[in-house]
């Protein structure tokens, strides 16, 4: 597996040769070389005939972070739930174009909902957690997909809380009921849920922005752990957050009453020299 | 500080229509409750006397008249239990279809709802008519309690259905949402978490139906029927407590005294069934507002 590090590649690199995708890098270690994991071209949801957003073509790189921006009711959020098909949850929803993950074809109709949505979990703007215990938590996606054994169960618990930073904070107390924790560690069981069916995918919707600022830069330097092993796509309004952690960045906008991409690049470049004029703006503050 | 008159509560106009609209109020409040104290008062001024454990466990004598109501209670239970047993299963399958499988303005769900809601408001002598046309003649189950619990459950169907589809929609869609975000079925996320949290909701609705059930002449007359012997079995006829008072007070010359006290008996009952609904709902508002 290709493992970005937390440097950012971008910095004195010839630019993009389109302005959607981002060629790979010519120089520097092989360990480095972006490689593209979701691959989406053409894609556009509507619901009930009123488009969400059209006409979004980009790349998402493995083991990268790469954050959505722009501002509300451009899409961000029904673009994310179309990669793990949570779209078709909704009534009235359509999506149009390809959504491909490792050459395979997410809106393949023959394809096994449950497996996709395994190997690409999901994390909520509320943390919600089910009103079980911490343990049940965990255990009831695993059992789900058909592993009952005990030990096996255990470690695997362990594992995605030892993952998430909880288990010292509560590796003494997994019958206790989730609810009863704090929102920020909420959201760190519920990212541990998505984790304990070791994904490949982490598809986040604004994270933080329920949480308290101590607790959001706890649920942060998490995902930022998370780099390298996971693909990341995280939908967030903190620019200063996206910045911090991002890998590459997408920004959307509403023209013609539907979301599209406005401009997709490396996370550094997107903010510090935007080809743009309305991501500069955004970027700046000036605008949305 | 005379600028805003129209805000000016102190003006002796404001002052009097504000103590009008109040004395209304607390005037509707008290008949309401005075003819509720009236009731219990009465029941309590002729039946109390009455009631003693002897009451509850011997056999009613000479038409009821003298003697207890243990066989009545005991058919009461018996025809409760058929009621529940029944309605239970299938409110909580027909809710489930109607939250979870249905959309809340699809054709199926809106049939459904209407259909209920139809049900819900069909006087109580016609469902019995329809219990004796169809369970105690066309199943052949005679007048029994079996015909009885059957009718009742039809009865208590429709806001048992209700009060479940309303426990099971106020669940917050997150947790279904997260549940299929991890590929897990509906079946799973139903059992495990749906229903649970909804359970509450459930019990009260059942509560609401035993209460509507226990209270029930009309629709039992024609079902379970008028034998106030010891039942022997589901298919024997069996007198509901109801059916008892109707008939102390309107057939059996000098049977006021035992009347009275059997509704002392059926309102005791109520009160204490009412208290552990608004005990459970209580406890499902508590539940969702720490959940939230």
């Amino acid at each position: 597996m290709t493992k970005s590090t937390g440097s950012e590649p971008g910095q004195n690199k010839p630019a993009p040769a389109t302005p959607f995708t981002v060629s790979p890098i010519v120089a520097g270690p092989t360990c480095c070389v972006p490689e593209c994991q979701i691959r989406i071209e053409d894609l556009a949801v509507s619901y009930k005939g009123v488009p969400a957003f059209k006409d979004v073509t980009l790349d998402i790189y493995r083991g990268c972070i790469t954050a959505f921006i722009g501002p509300s009711g451009c899409g961000k959020t029904s673009l994310l739930s179309s990669i793990n098909r949570l779209t078709d949850m909704i009534a009235g929803c359509s999506v149009e174009g390809l959504i491909s993950i490792d050459g395979q074809n997410v809106r393949d109709p023959t394809l096994d909902v449950r497996a996709l949505r395994r190997r690409v979990g999901m994390i909520f703007q509320k943390p919600n957690p089910f009103p079980l215990s911490i343990r049940r938590n965990l255990e009831m996606p695993l059992r789900e997909h058909g592993l009952t054994n005990r030990a096996e169960l255990d470690s695997r618990i362990e594992k995605a809380l030892k993952d998430v930073g909880l288990w010292p904070e509560i590796h003494g107390r997994l019958d206790a009921p989730a609810l009863a924790l704090s929102g920020g560690q909420q959201q760190r069981l519920c990212i541990a849920r998505a984790l304990v069916l070791e994904p490949a995918v982490l598809l986040m919707d604004e994270p933080c922005s329920a949480l308290d600022p101590l607790s959001s830069g706890v649920v942060e330097d998490l995902i930022e752990s998370l780099r390298g092993r996971y693909t990341v796509v995280i939908v967030t309004h903190n620019l200063a957050q996206a910045r911090r952690i991002a890998n590459y960045a997408a920004f959307f906008w509403v023209k013609e009453r539907a979301g599209t991409l406005i401009e997709f690049d490396f996370c550094r470049q997107l903010f510090e020299a935007p080809k743009h004029e309305l991501t500069a703006a955004y970027v700046n503050g000036q605008r949305g | 500080m005379r600028e805003s008159r129209a805000f000016d509560l102190s003006s002796p106009r404001a002052a009097w229509r504000d103590l009008s609209l109040q004395a209304a109020a607390w005037f509707a409040a008290a008949i309401v409750a005075g003819m509720f104290l009236w009731l219990l008062f009465d029941l309590l001024w002729h039946g109390a006397a009455r009631v003693d454990w002897t009451f509850l466990t011997t056999t009613p004598k000479s038409s009821g008249r003298s003697g207890g109501i243990a066989p009545i209670l005991a058919s009461t239970l018996l025809i409760l239990f058929v009621a529940i047993a029944v309605a239970a299963p299938l409110g909580l399958a027909t809710a489930v279809l109607l939250s979870e499988y249905t959309r809340r303005e699809g054709r199926l769900g809106q049939m459904i709802g209407l259909s209920l809601d139809v049900l819900a408001g069909v006087p109580s002598i016609v469902v019995g008519l329809f219990g004796n046309a169809f369970f105690c003649v066309w199943l052949g189950l005679g007048f029994s309690i079996l015909a009885g619990g059957l009718t009742l459950a039809c009865m208590i169907l429709p806001i048992l259905i209700r009060t479940t589809e309303s426990g099971l929609r106020q669940v917050p869609d997150e947790w279904r949402l997260s549940a299929e975000a991890l590929g897990m079925s509906r079946a799973t996320i139903l059992i495990h978490v749906l229903i649970p949290v909804a359970a509450p909701a459930l019990i009260a609705g059942l509560m609401l139906g035993i209460g509507r059930a226990m209270a029930e002449t009309a629709a039992l007359v024609f079902t379970s029927g008028y034998v106030d012997r010891m039942p022997a079995s589901f298919l024997d006829s069996g007198r509901a407590i109801s059916v008892h008072i109707y008939d102390l007070t309107m057939n059996v010359a000098g049977g006021d005294k035992n009347a009275y006290a059997s509704a002392l008996v059926l309102i005791a009952l109520l009160i204490i069934i009412n208290g552990i609904a608004v005990a459970l709902a209580d406890r499902a508002l508590t539940r969702r507002v720490s959940a939230a």
